[in-house]
């Protein structure tokens, strides 16, 4: 994805209260853009400061160069003259309309004549073709979900705003929904925001991802360089990183390549990292992904690297999967690890047995303390 | 049966509810939507006539527009005749003492459409005025045919206060409510059962039309 720069949307704002905000963000046309983070982080009100039905106290808002808000020029265009598509939590349905007649009413813009054809066209888009003359309330809410879609994008709108849009349904139609929106964004020319507290549906969905935790954009980037490599131990907190731990960077090898830090009680091998001073303390994390199980019957690829022995300290089946706290040997330091359920099996895996894990140094990612 | 004082009273009732329609919409939107200062206040000033005793919200419009009153004055000296004691005056008087009864229905109404419902509507472009007609007034309207309808059946009753503020003036103040009054002191007791009679049809229509709509609400929205 290009970088974003005058192209696309681009989003400051800062206020106090009443919901403290500190964002910086920039989404390209075309890309879709995650907004993630916890309940009542400010997600929605960003969103809403971008469409203009709130107003923040100072920044600016640009779509492709053209200010919406700007405070410093006492600019602030009402949400008619914005061209946002806005797609609500429960989605805000005109519920006295039909589905036609909801996606009819964003289309202010066409001549009269024009509109009942290019609303079909639209449900048809989202698949809801014969379902035109049915109230909200006739709909399922999957159905409620791709009306709201179709009347999102009747304005013809030059950024597409989605406020956590998949919360409200089930899982199985979330699934089809999930599709359908991949499907849908290869023909949006336009940035796509999508905010969502869920970081799967988030690295499934979006080109990046913007982490918002209390109003303040921390990091932003590729889903899966933000879940291995998050920019400090708040972030990696945000992202799920379960094995986040304090360290010292014991000594450097520039010629090798390695960086060795202090850990778990143990000296580990990371990729070079300069830097960090020698002596200095660190946090780090690893992904359970980066993390290798030493097997009983044969060596496993990477065993080498950063062995570690531990006694398995939790042991709790979720389905097929067994997610496990090892306590790692001297010291008080525990790793969460999730294996298959068939390789805890084999490797005769329970509470109190004995395990050796490798951290795979490609994956051991060194923070700022 | 008095069919001046009928008439009198739906004249009445039918420009009590061509001001408070406008008006009720304009103060129940504003009130359901906006957070302030010295709101609590002002919807208890707007409830009084809920509770206060006609008499004594007859007693303070009788003092508040009477020719010793700068509003009394002002239309004495356009119109050269008193307000109170007249029809106008009968008709501020009602619009007043239906505040409450037009504007908490249109209130709770306009408070049920939710605030997203009112962002999806700019955000689809449309400008407050769409928003009102093509949103929110579809929206709200049970609430609005309440308002009007109790509005309607409240001033066909009213008695306290437009006798205070009225009198009972044939043809110009004399409501069917005073006239029932006035049958029954004369003992003129078959036009005051049959005039009752009617109020009683009138309003038990106008009670059922409110839970009328009520229900049907309810069903749309479960």
């Amino acid at each position: 994805m290009a970088e974003p720069g005058s192209e696309g949307l681009a989003v400051r704002l800062a206020q106090d209260g009443p919901i403290a905000l500190d964002v910086d963000l920039a989404c390209a046309t075309g890309e879709v853009l995650a907004l993630v983070g916890p309940s009542g982080g400010g997600k929605s009100t960003v969103l809403r400061c971008i469409a203009g039905v709130i107003r923040a106290k100072s920044g600016r808002i640009a779509v492709d160069g053209e200010a919406w808000f700007d405070s410093a020029a006492g600019l602030c265009l009402a949400p008619r003259r914005r061209s946002a598509g806005f797609v609500f939590q429960n989605y805000a349905l005109f519920p006295h309309m039909s589905a036609q007649a909801n996606v009819e009413a964003a289309m202010g813009h066409l001549p009269a004549a024009a509109r009942p054809a290019r609303a079909r066209e639209l449900l048809d888009r989202v698949n809801l073709k014969g379902l035109e003359s049915r109230r909200p309330a006739e709909l399922s809410g999957g159905q409620q979900q791709r009306v709201a879609v179709a009347r999102a994008l009747a304005r013809d709108p030059r950024v597409l705003l989605l406020d956590e849009p998949f919360s409200a349904v089930d899982r199985s139609t979330r699934q089809i929904l999930y599709r359908e929106l991949a499907t849908l964004r290869r023909d949006l020319a336009m940035p796509v925001l999508l905010v969502t507290h869920d970081l799967d549906e988030a690295a499934m969905l979006a080109d990046r991802m913007c982490i918002l935790h209390r109003g303040r954009t921390l990091q932003a980037g590729p889903p899966h360089a933000l879940m291995t490599r998050p920019a400090n131990a708040l972030v990696a907190r945000l992202v799920d990183l379960r094995n986040v731990f304090r360290g010292r960077v014991a000594a450097h090898d520039a010629a090798a390549g390695v960086t060795w830090i202090e850990g778990l009680g143990h000296r580990l091998e990371c990729a070079h990292a300069p830097r960090f001073p020698a002596g200095g303390a660190l946090t780090w994390a690893i992904p359970a992904s980066h993390v290798i199980l030493h097997r009983r019957d044969r060596p496993s690829r990477g065993e080498r690297e950063n062995p570690v022995r531990g006694v398995i300290r939790d042991f709790l089946v979720l389905g097929e999967s067994v997610s496990t706290v090892i306590g790692v040997e001297s010291t008080a330091e525990r790793l969460h690890i999730t294996f298959p359920l068939h390789v805890a099996r084999r490797n005769g895996l329970e509470a109190g047995a004995e395990v050796v894990v490798s951290l795979l140094r490609d994956g051991i990612h060194l923070m700022p303390d | 049966m008095d069919w001046k004082a009928f008439t009198l009273s739906l004249e009445l009732a039918a420009w009590t509810m061509a001001v408070l329609l406008p008006a009720g919409i304009a103060l129940a939107r504003f009130l359901a939507w906006r957070r302030f200062r010295g709101k609590p206040l002002l919807e208890g000033l707007l409830a009084l006539p809920l509770v206060l005793p006609p008499t004594v919200l007859g007693y303070y419009l009788l003092v508040g527009l009477g020719a010793a009153s700068p509003v009394g004055q002002a239309f004495q000296s356009a119109f050269g005749r008193s307000l109170v004691f007249s029809f106008e005056g009968l008709l501020v008087a009602s619009v007043i003492f239906n505040l409450p009864f037009a504007i908490q229905p249109m209130q709770r109404a306009f408070e049920a459409i939710p605030q997203d419902v009112r962002d999806a509507a700019a955000c689809c472009g449309l400008s407050r005025w769409q928003s009102l007609v093509r949103i929110e007034l579809p929206l709200a309207w049970p609430g609005i045919l309440s308002g009007m309808v109790m509005t309607f059946a409240h001033t066909l009753g009213e008695f306290g206060v437009v006798l205070m503020v009225g009198g009972s003036i044939p043809g110009e103040t004399r409501t069917i409510a005073i006239a029932i009054y006035d049958s029954v002191q004369s003992f003129d007791n078959a036009s005051a059962g049959a005039m009752s009679a009617v109020l009683l049809a009138l309003s038990l229509v106008a009670m059922a039309v409110v839970f009328a709509t009520g229900t049907r609400r309810a069903d749309r929205r479960g």
